[in-house]
């Protein structure tokens, strides 16, 4: 064994970064310490805001402006020699050596990392001959060998196609290959697998494991999700508000967590694997066979003309029936058509066949397809949308009074001082203060949105409300907080709950019934529970396999099922 | 409605605002909460940051105040010639005259004029003549007018005590009247005529613009295709051909709304193209389909969720059509084809300014029009500009 200090490649001393704003200075890092060592993988973990990935664009000297380091060393060791990274001048020799070279740097969103104009393989010659003297042929060999790493099937045609020809998984190996292609002893990934699907992110994260181990490069991955942190990582720093509050090695950090905060991260992590205690799907309290509140049979749609070949089948042939004071849960990968069946049922995108039928609360069957708009208000009144973008969703130049009130303006059921009580009573229901009522959305963080979105939703006493990835924007605490929320929600009024989503854990807590979509059909459906531990098609088997299990003991990804679509 | 009682009030915890990173104030005293300020505090927030577009903007309101008090601010009437002072050139404001003893003493005057027969041409030139002083004041009695066409007044800002003087302070043109006294006439009609048409312009704009982006479909085809054909005209042709069609016997005031049909007529594309650009990229906002679910009326969705977060958007747009407006006018009136005295504008005024014997005597005919066209262009664009920048107040 080498002494520990020697295998030490990248300190970080007290460091601090303040963000000079036009009213105030925004800490966004304070004294944070840490090392990365040759062959081990750091994981920095907290919440949007804490500042983990300004401490990883720090480490570069890119941070954006108007930040700038105002304190601390990053010392940089090379053998013998020491460099401090925090005195170099941002955009001078030293420091772009030290880019690609030394340190590589994987970011979250492949899509916009790439260039859309050059062939990969040409961005990745780039980037190897920036750093070494290699001619274009030998530099183009080395590309080739990269994207063989990076297991990019024929990579040497693949080099000559562009980004938008390769799928999401496919351009972050490329980036990957990139940020290898100088041979760098320390590499950053800052979010690498948030962008992708679950079943993507298990194997970018097992090639990126198994490229540090091989190269014995040190790692510092940035990420919010506890799940992946108990995956890959050696240790773990969690940071909160600009500060790391705890850190260890990661089997101390879970099983034995001293800061309140890290707990109650884990908390919120852990209580999302399980599904959620003290209540049983009303499908199984109903003595006598219960009649659905909504039918869909059949229900699909083709984007594109019909019978040609580039035509989509986004939903095909979808069948579920939805109980009263049910939670039906719609998870899938991105593409699998979830979102496109919410608006289908809603009727925001026209089906192209099939048919929805929504049983009335005087129990008069509705063909929700064939209504006219006029009509379609009165079930748009019924059953309502929850909708991902806690920022996106809701009206800037509204007052919240105005955004929660405004579906009761409109359809002319309150105003004056009603309105405002109502409006107050429903901002109550959710958790939020009635003071708040004349602030704009802008002053509300994103959790607090969702709330309002929610409070939105309910102000019409629907029986249906469809949350599509509603609590997908939030951080975990935030999260749990949010499902909590709509659980005690739906116990008061008796509400049915359809429930699409991306996030198997999400949906294993809040759902009572699972569907699961692949490819515009649902492949499989059934009780959550039985869907999340004995999965029957080998897609679901995949799906949940792949899912990151927040317990460093017991590494569920490592031998996960495999699952290969057929090719259409 | 039976869902009162069942909501009942809440007993769990209520969420308030979260704390973030530490924070320290720039300087000491107390930091302004944003939360209930509404969208348009935050806009003008934004400008009044812009220091460039303030400027601008305020530039812009002198020369409109400028124009709205003609009468009162130029010291003769633009249609007062005076043959003898033929392309007298601009005398300078001076404060102290010197007396024959060497002490000076305070008298506002401008010097007078001495003419100079030119040796080589024979011509009759009118040049500063020191020793001549002619005093002026403020407030001062003038030529009658009526501001506004109704007050009766005989006050000027400025001019000489006795009315008889000459004063040019930017000289004087071919028939001897006051360029000065001219170009502020001119700001009234070559500024209106801008916001007149720009008027004109915005409701076809913003309606054939909303329309086509709000309904789509075969609509929108039909009116993107009308732009592209309106656009495709070469204008000044048009714009000739148009102007000629005017009958000369209408009066002044009748030219001058036809041309700003004119102008607007074809300056309308440009802001309909904006507005439906906006119109597709709102209509797919989460807020505007959750409008829809809530049952709002096309009319609601529209009036209440659309364009409100445009206005700001069409306000800037409109701010930076306002100087293509005036450089249309401009150059029609230069050529001769758009406004024709004895209305007064920058481009009736540059008319004067046609031939080079002219610029070469008397370079002021040309000088002080453009300028005039040159600070309310640049000030119109850069307050626009400031005015785009700070149209979205949500975007970081």
């Amino acid at each position: 064994m080498t002494d520990p200090a020697e295998d030490v490649v990248l300190s970080v001393e007290n460091l601090s970064i303040d963000f000079r704003l036009r009213t105030h200075i925004l800490h966004a890092v304070e004294n944070v310490s840490f090392d990365l060592k040759r062959g081990q993988t750091l994981c920095l973990v907290g919440e949007s805001g804490s500042g983990k990935s300004v401490t990883a664009r720090s480490l570069l000297q890119i941070v954006d402006r108007p930040g700038s380091i105002v304190g601390g060393r990053i010392l940089l060791r090379n053998g013998g020699a020491v460099t401090d990274i925090a005195r170099l001048d941002p955009d001078g020799q030293a420091m772009r050596a030290i880019r690609g070279r030394r340190i590589g740097l994987i970011f979250q969103e492949p899509m916009s990392s790439l260039s859309p104009v050059h062939t990969i393989g040409s961005q990745i010659i780039e980037a190897v001959r920036l750093h070494s003297d290699l001619d274009k042929r030998a530099a183009r060999a080395k590309t080739v060998e990269l994207l063989r790493q990076v297991e990019i099937p024929n990579p040497d045609q693949m080099a000559d196609r562009y980004t938008f020809e390769f799928s999401g998984g496919m351009r972050q190996r490329a980036m990957i290959a990139m940020a290898l292609a100088g041979n760098p002893d320390i590499l950053i990934a800052d979010e690498p697998t948030t962008a992708l699907d679950v079943t993507t992110q298990a194997e970018i994260l097992d090639l990126i494991k198994r490229l540090q181990v091989e190269r014995g490069m040190a790692m510092l991955l940035i990420t919010h999700d506890m799940g992946i942190v108990a995956e890959v990582a050696d240790d773990v720093a969690v940071m909160r508000f600009g500060r790391i509050v705890e850190r260890g090695p990661v089997d101390a950090i879970y099983h034995d967590a001293q800061h309140p905060y890290t707990r109650q991260l884990l908390a919120s992590t852990v209580k999302l694997t399980r599904h959620v205690e003290g209540r049983l799907p009303a499908v199984a309290v109903a003595s006598q066979p219960l009649r659905p509140i909504l039918s869909v049979r059949n229900l699909g749609k083709t984007f594109g003309w019909h019978g040609k070949t580039n035509s989509l089948r986004a939903v095909d042939d979808a069948n579920f029936d939805l109980y009263p004071g049910e939670n039906l849960g719609i998870v899938g990968e991105s593409g699998s058509g979830k979102t496109t069946l919410g608006r289908l049922i809603l009727r925001t995108v026209e089906p192209t066949t099939g048919s929805v039928i929504y049983h009335n609360k005087d129990s008069s069957e509705v063909e929700v397809t064939s209504l006219t708009k006029k009509e379609l208000r009165g079930f748009h009144r019924e059953v309502r949308l929850v909708f991902q973008d806690p920022f996106a969703s809701l009206n800037p130049r509204m007052t919240v009074k105005e955004v929660i009130g405004d579906p009761l303006v409109v359809n002319g059921l309150a105003k004056g001082k009603v309105l405002e009580e109502r409006v107050a009573e429903l901002m109550r229901l959710v958790g939020l203060d009635p003071m708040g009522m004349e602030r704009y959305p802008h002053a509300f963080s994103g959790g607090q949105r969702q709330r309002i979105g929610i409070a939105r939703a309910l102000a019409l006493d629907p029986r249906i409300i469809i949350a599509d990835e509603a609590t997908s924007a939030l951080d975990v605490s935030i999260r749990s907080q949010i499902l909590d929320l709509l659980l005690d929600i739906r116990q008061r009024l008796n509400l049915s709950f359809i429930f699409i989503s991306h996030d198997i854990s999400v949906v294993r807590y809040f759902c009572d019934r699972v569907a699961v979509m692949h490819r515009g059909k649902i492949v499989e459906l059934g009780e959550a529970e039985q869907i999340c531990t004995a999965p029957q098609e080998a897609y679901t088997k995949s799906l949940i396999s792949a899912v990151p299990n927040p317990d460093p003991r017991d590494k569920r990804m490592l031998h996960r099922h495999r699952f290969v679509a057929p090719v259409l | 409605m039976s869902a009162h009682e069942t909501f009942g009030t809440y007993s769990g915890p209520v969420h308030t605002v979260t704390d973030g990173p530490s924070i320290s104030p720039l300087k000491a005293g107390k930091t302004v909460s944003t939360a209930t300020v509404g969208p348009w505090k935050l806009i003008a927030g934004k400008l009044v940051r812009q220091k460039v577009a303030m400027f601008a903007g305020m530039v812009i309101l002198i020369l409109y105040l400028i124009g709205l008090f003609a009468e009162f601010l130029a010291p003769s009437l633009p249609s007062t010639s005076r043959p003898q002072y033929t392309y007298a050139p601009p005398q300078g404001l001076s404060f102290f005259v010197t007396k024959p003893d060497g002490s000076s003493e305070f008298n506002f005057h401008v010097k007078g004029y001495k003419v100079e027969i030119e040796k080589v041409a024979l011509r009759r030139t009118f040049v500063v003549d020191d020793t001549k002083v002619v005093p002026i004041g403020l407030f001062v009695k003038g030529p009658r007018y009526e501001l506004w066409g109704l007050i009766p007044m005989d006050r000027h800002l400025i001019g000489p005590i006795n009315p008889n003087d000459p004063m040019y302070l930017l000289g004087a043109d071919r028939l001897g009247r006051d360029v000065f006294s001219r170009l502020v006439y001119g700001t009234r009609i070559s500024m209106s005529i801008g916001l007149v048409g720009v008027v004109m312009s915005l409701v076809l704009g913003v309606v054939l613009g909303s329309i086509s982006g709000f309904y789509g479909g075969w609509i929108d085809t039909v009116i993107q295709r009308v732009i592209e054909v309106v656009s495709a005209m070469p204008t000044i042709p048009l714009w000739l051909g148009l102007a000629a069609a005017i009958p000369l016997t209408w009066s002044p005031v009748n030219v001058y709304f036809v041309i700003t049909i004119i102008v607007s007529l074809l300056g309308w594309t440009s802001l309909a193209r904006e507005v439906r650009g906006r119109f597709l990229a709102l209509r797919s906002e989460d807020f505007v389909t959750a409008a829809v679910l809530d049952g709002s009326s096309e009319k609601r969705l529209i009036f209440r969720h659309i364009l409100p977060s445009l206005t700001s958007h069409i306000l800037a747009v409109v701010t930076l059509a306002v100087p293509t407006m005036i450089v249309a006018e401009t150059s029609l009136s230069f050529l001769g084809i758009g406004l024709k005295p004895p209305v007064v504008s920058w481009g009736v005024l540059l008319q004067d300014a046609q031939n080079i014997r002219t610029v070469a005597t008397a370079p002021w005919l040309l000088i002080w029009p453009s300028l005039a066209v040159i600070v309310a262009v640049l000030s119109f664009n850069f307050f626009g500009d400031g005015l785009r920048d700070a149209a979205d107040p949500y975007d970081n």
